[in-house]
């Protein structure tokens, strides 16, 4: 059990991979399975950002967003191929992010969050008003991903299948770059500043540079993300910049656990499979949704993966690592002001 | 070359209408011991704030060998070669003792690089672990941090300051809530220190330090009292009035 246990810590992206192919076997239907593929991959962009540096954004929206309308807008207007519309996308969500972050890291705990969601705004009413280029309150159309011929494979997007692996190809890689930046020195640096940035700054770390390159690296995974949204739905809707994306990547990364590697991905994962299950039986989905949420923010706040790593390690003895603490601790922590001697 | 590592020079400060410090001059040599004393409210920690980074001082400069490094950032001064534990216990709480100090130790070589490993990282764990066995927290590198005692913790954050193999060192009240046990230990360490690097010591109990520093330094109500070794100070009419009274 505890080899079987370090063997998928030390292969963490084969061991998601592993799932990820069997994935589409346990929906209900495979633009679901995409939708959680994407959707994950933003929450854990997302995370590298929050569990990992301590920075909680609430205006994340921005990049899911601008590397879907980018992605959207190369293919629609300039007919670029999807691969290239999709690299594209995440160059400019990666710059919006320089941008923003430049902008929001001079701040500290709940004025952070606050900058966020003021620029994230900003950049969703710029999208709503370029009505010509994006086509404003009913998102952008026509986002045509053609069928083409890689290394004699036939990739074709009107199936679903055929979709969600090549999707699944490009999730995988993103993950396997978070999983390696987790385990970088860059990544010891990103927890030291989430534990105590001003005994970061005294060991010598340039907080406001690492905070910043954490930033962009979160803002480029989630401009990817975008950017499969965009070729997976073959719209770009104007929601995809609203805050209440932005608020998703929050719930699902506390929901499946802040600060793990799989964490927000399940998080994405039940999030999702759930508003499927529940917009069935009601179109007052978000409520049901909320309260479960609230359940687990108060009861388990370690999120659904967190909370079985954790029996996991003490059953098997193992060492604690820095796993979130209690959110709301974490955000007491962040929210309070700087003490001056 | 002069032998001073750190120079004050007409150093001010001012919050709003309260001047905490004003026009103090100092200077502190290599490798010596020196302790920087006072009762409460006498601008100790502010004076240790404005040495070691923290703070930029409303007026004066502070030369790092000659250099002016007021402006600095605070990062910029452990890779200068001045390192500081803080007054109350700073460290990486939920990481292991390891890897609070291998993170300080890796600072010198690897700050933005996230596509190698930790672990290609040559020598850093093995100078974590040495360091620690060095402050006396070999045998519980592998526990959290927040689980250390406060005086393990105190000590962690020496190991962590050490790191950087800083030229200065600058400690604000190293035995601050310690047991009388804790703080013999802690004494001894930072004499040991002192040997090798010059150290700067901010201590509310004057007791504490007469017997390791050479020279001591007394602020009161924001200025320089006195200067001098342990002998003069205690003979020091001024100084003795205001510890024993009427501050």
């Amino acid at each position: 059990m505890a080899t079987l246990f370090h063997t998928i810590a030390r292969h963490r992206v084969a061991a998601a991979l592993l799932f990820l192919l069997v994935f589409p076997l346990l929906m209900p239907y495979d633009a679901l399975a995409v939708n959680i593929l994407v959707f994950g991959l933003y929450a854990v962009g997302f995370n590298l950002l929050f569990g990992y540096t301590g920075l909680l954004s609430f205006g994340h929206a921005a990049f899911l967003g601008v590397g879907g309308y980018v992605t959207g807008m190369t293919i629609v207007h300039a007919g670029l191929p999807w691969p290239l519309a999709v690299l594209a996308g995440v160059a400019c969500a990666a710059l919006v992010g320089v941008m923003i972050g430049f902008l929001a890291i001079r701040s500290r705990g709940i004025y952070f969050s606050m900058v966020t969601l003021a620029l994230g705004q900003i950049v969703y009413y710029a999208f709503y008003k370029a009505e010509r280029w994006t086509g404003g309150e009913n998102g952008l159309r026509g986002v045509r991903v053609e069928p083409t011929t890689l290394a004699g494979l036939r990739i074709d997007f009107t199936n679903p299948t055929t979709k969600y692996y090549v999707i699944l190809v490009f999730v995988v890689a993103a993950l396997w770059l978070v999983s390696r930046i987790l385990a970088s020195p860059f990544g010891a640096v990103m927890e030291a500043i989430r534990e105590n940035d001003r005994r970061a700054a005294a060991c010598g770390y340039d907080v406001a540079r690492s905070k910043l390159l954490v930033f962009v690296l979160s803002a480029g995974l989630c401009g990817l993300a975008g950017g499969l949204r965009a070729v997976h739905l073959s719209v770009v809707p104007i929601d995809s910049l609203h805050y209440l994306t932005s608020g998703q990547a929050v719930m699902m990364c506390l929901l499946g656990g802040m600060g793990t590697f799989f964490g927000p991905f399940v998080g994405a994962a039940v999030f999702l499979y759930l508003e499927d299950v529940v917009t069935n039986l009601t179109s007052h989905w978000m409520a049901v949704v909320g309260v479960i949420f609230m359940l687990f923010v108060l009861f388990f706040p370690r999120g659904i993966w967190g909370t079985l790593l954790h029996e996991l390690r003490r059953r098997l003895r193992e060492p604690q690592p820095a796993a979130a603490a209690a959110v709301g601790e974490r955000m007491d922590a962040a929210a309070a002001p700087e003490v001056r001697p | 070359m002069s032998d001073i590592i750190l120079e004050a020079r007409d150093v001010g400060m001012r919050f709003g209408r309260f001047q905490a410090l004003s026009k103090i001059n100092a200077s502190f040599r290599e490798r010596e011991l020196c302790a920087i004393i006072g009762p409460n409210g006498a601008g100790k920690s502010t004076f240790f704030n404005i040495l070691s980074g923290a703070l930029a001082p409303t007026t004066g400069r502070v030369l790092f060998r000659g250099e002016d490094v007021t402006a600095l950032p605070q990062h910029a001064y452990a890779r200068l070669g001045i390192a500081k534990s803080f007054q109350i216990t700073n460290v990486f709480k939920q990481l292991s003792a390891h890897e609070n100090v291998r993170v300080a130790v890796q600072m010198r070589t690897a700050r933005f690089d996230f596509l190698r490993a930790r672990s290609a990282l040559p020598g850093v764990a093995d100078q974590a672990q040495a360091l620690l066995e060095r402050v006396g927290l070999g045998p519980v590198a592998r526990r959290t941090a927040a689980d250390l005692a406060h005086g393990q913790q105190r000590a962690l954050e020496i190991a962590m300051a050490l790191a950087c193999d800083p030229q200065l060192l600058l400690l604000d009240e190293p035995t601050a809530g310690m047991s009388p046990e804790e703080t013999t230990v802690m004494m001894d360490l930072i004499a040991r220190l002192a040997g090798e690097r010059t150290v700067i010591l901010v201590e509310h109990k004057m007791k504490l330090v007469m017997g390791i520093c050479r020279r001591l330094i007394v602020l009161h109500h924001g200025e320089l009292l006195a200067e001098g070794t342990p002998e003069d100070i205690r003979g020091n009419d001024e100084v003795r009035r205001v510890y024993l009274g009427q501050g």
